[in-house]
């Protein structure tokens, strides 16, 4: 029989360039979660199981068994401690290892971070080192990036279903508007529209980075954690928040090498996972009232959107230009500002789309609430699209 | 004439006729109109006022930068420098950016530095640009020597405009290797580098020569000027 399980306490400092050790930034994320649950640490702590997600601490920070790690700086031993790397998926991906292990009833309380720091290298090392994750013969030897993957969807997706470089922009202004409501985003700063599509110093202001993409339809690089606390429905009333529950989890993966799949346009692991988690929660897109969804390029909100049910096939765009996916529209995405201006520490990403979607659950989104938010979906999205993690969080419990 | 007034006669370098750099403004992704405008001589002691809080930032080598800006400055101020000058940028008359060097002759620029008041954007890489375009298309110069303190700088300006390595030839700010950016360099890139309109109108260039000293420092948490 599986058990329930909720999220009681949620940290996110604020993403950007950290001033303190990886290691730091990761525990003021978790004390700032535990802090929200109302758990103390040290003796009697009652976390079981600490999973940290992280893709590069290894290879930019030279650092290893950071779970571990973590476990002794926080007071938290003896609690058992894993480390999860799943490319810029391994938020999500540590967040359903915690589920699992409580669902299981192995634990009843598990402790998540997600943290990456990448301001440490320079930012074509940075592009070298998120390209890793591509396929080590069919496309990182031929100097493929993922900038340069998203380019050239972007210009499949145009040519196909007429994306304008206005629509990305389009998400990207809506990102930022949203992000300036959020204290933990990165950046704040609103583009102007009309300035970084016609301006006649666009290509100044606004360069292209991966042609059609232009810096301002990319997320920026940043340092960044975040943290939740999960445990069993059947224990929450011990914590000092009413639990969020989690409704359904879903995951998919597709072909390593992109130029392997059936329809170069489609991002089929984030349908497959999106309907997992829909079947899990018995839920359908129609019921979500907020979504987070992976917008390290702002050509995969727009797919992610038409992938996961929102609106139909080559449509994601016209509902932008409707103004659907505001706050106050059809469906509001990417409350938090997105990775676009939130920013997108990569083991961090995950964890911190789910805090967004509790936040809108329990009505603590000041300033980009959106109004009776009782379900919500997050959508994390790993290589280009070959590894997606889909989790549906409730504010009922059944 | 009093001696000392002779002596500080000789002390002074021979200044070159520069012509000025034309005032320009680039509109800025959130709207904002950055306005480039080169400062007078006697403009230099309230500018040091808007660099000197960065004198003891040491994250991204702002402390190297913002204390040898402001001496190069006050060398401008003092006439100790041959033929310097100083671009500033300004955002409703508010200082957001500072750029100086000087001219080594009438072939080569010397390129000194480049700093940011307010980050996010990328104004330093505008004011970079303006201060090539400035030796270059306004002086008439064939080169500009160019080194780099900090790993930004050194993305900015040796890699994206593939700056041609001249590491025999010393530049005035030390040992640091000197790259150099070339007339045929310059036409390379100015397209997406360099932007801006011109005339800047009256209102808008009086407003910039308020040269407004900024109140807070994204660098410096929690300052405030005179608070």
């Amino acid at each position: 029989m599986r058990r329930e399980v909720g999220i009681v306490g949620v940290g996110h400092p604020r993403f950007g360039k950290s001033s303190v050790s990886f290691t730091d930034m990761c525990c003021y994320a978790a004390v700032d979660a535990l802090d929200d649950a109302g758990i103390k640490t040290g003796e009697g702590h009652g976390v079981d199981q600490l999973f940290l997600a992280s893709m590069g601490a290894q290879m930019l920070n030279r650092q290893s068994g950071i779970a571990s790690a973590l476990v002794d700086t926080l007071n938290l031993r003896p609690a058992m401690a894993e480390s999860v790397e799943n490319g810029p998926a391994s938020g999500a991906s540590a967040i359903k290892l915690g589920y699992m292990a409580i669902a299981s009833g192995m634990c009843d309380v598990v402790l998540v971070i997600g943290g990456e720091m990448m301001r440490v290298v320079s930012g074509w090392e940075g592009t070298d080192f998120v390209a890793t994750m591509l396929h080590p013969i069919a496309e990182y030897p031929y100097g493929l990036t993922l900038p340069a993957f998203a380019g050239m969807f972007t210009r499949l997706i145009m040519e196909k279903y007429g994306v304008l470089e206005s629509d990305l922009a389009r998400v990207a202004v809506k990102n930022h508007e949203n992000a300036m409501y959020n204290p933990a985003a990165h950046i704040q700063l609103v583009p102007k529209l009309e300035v970084i599509t016609e301006d006649e110093d666009k290509d100044i202001i606004n360069p292209y980075v991966a042609e059609p993409l232009r810096l301002y339809d990319v997320c920026p690089v940043s340092d960044g954690a975040a943290a939740i606390v999960l445990c069993a429905m059947e224990v929450a009333d011990r914590f000092a928040k009413k639990p969020i529950r989690i409704a359904g989890i879903g995951q998919a993966t597709d072909t390593h090498a992109v130029a392997e799949r059936e329809v170069a346009t489609d991002l089929l692991a984030v349908r497959l996972a999106a309907q997992q988690a829909y079947k899990m929660a018995n839920l359908a897109p129609q019921d979500m009232d907020v979504a987070e969804l992976h917008d390290a390029f702002q050509i995969l909100e727009i797919v992610e959107s038409e992938e996961v049910g929102f609106f139909p096939r080559g449509e994601g765009h016209l509902a932008v230009r409707r103004g659907e996916t505001k706050i106050g529209g059809k469906i509001p995405i990417n409350t938090s500002g997105g990775l676009k201006a939130k920013g997108h520490p990569l083991g961090a990403t995950g964890v911190s789309q789910v805090i967004e979607i509790v936040l809108q659950l329990r009505g603590e989104a000041t300033g980009r609430q959106v109004e009776g938010a009782r379900a919500g979906l997050a959508v994390n999205f790993g290589g280009f699209g070959n590894n997606v993690v889909a989790t549906i969080l409730t504010k009922e419990v059944e | 004439m009093a001696i000392i007034e002779k002596m500080e006669a000789q002390l002074r370098p021979v200044e070159t006729p520069m012509v000025n750099y034309p005032a320009k403004y680039i509109t800025q992704v959130n709207g904002d109109k950055l306005v480039i405008h080169q400062v007078e001589r006697e403009d230099v002691p309230h500018i040091l006022q808007a660099v000197s809080p960065l004198m003891t930032v040491a994250k991204d080598f702002y402390d190297i930068v913002a204390s040898r800006i402001y001496s190069e400055l006050l060398g401008y101020y003092r006439y100790r420098v041959k033929d310097e000058y100083c671009l500033v940028g300004t955002i409703d008359g508010v200082i957001v950016g500072v750029v100086n060097g000087r001219m080594i002759d009438e072939k080569a620029g010397m390129s000194y530095h480049t700093m940011t008041l307010r980050q996010g954007l990328r104004i330093g890489a505008q004011l970079f640009a303006a201060k090539m375009e400035y030796h270059l298309d306004y002086l008439g110069q064939d080169e500009v020597w160019i080194v780099a303190e900090s790993p930004n700088g050194f993305k900015r300006w040796m890699i994206e405009y593939e700056l041609e390595p001249r590491l025999e030839q010393w530049h005035e700010l030390g040992g640091v290797p000197t790259y150099v950016l070339t007339k045929a360099l310059w036409e390379k890139h100015k397209a997406t580098k360099c932007g801006g309109r011109r005339p800047v109108s009256e209102v808008m260039l009086a407003t910039a020569k308020k040269m407004i000293l900024p109140e807070t420092y994204s660098q410096i948490p929690g300052y405030v000027r005179n608070a």
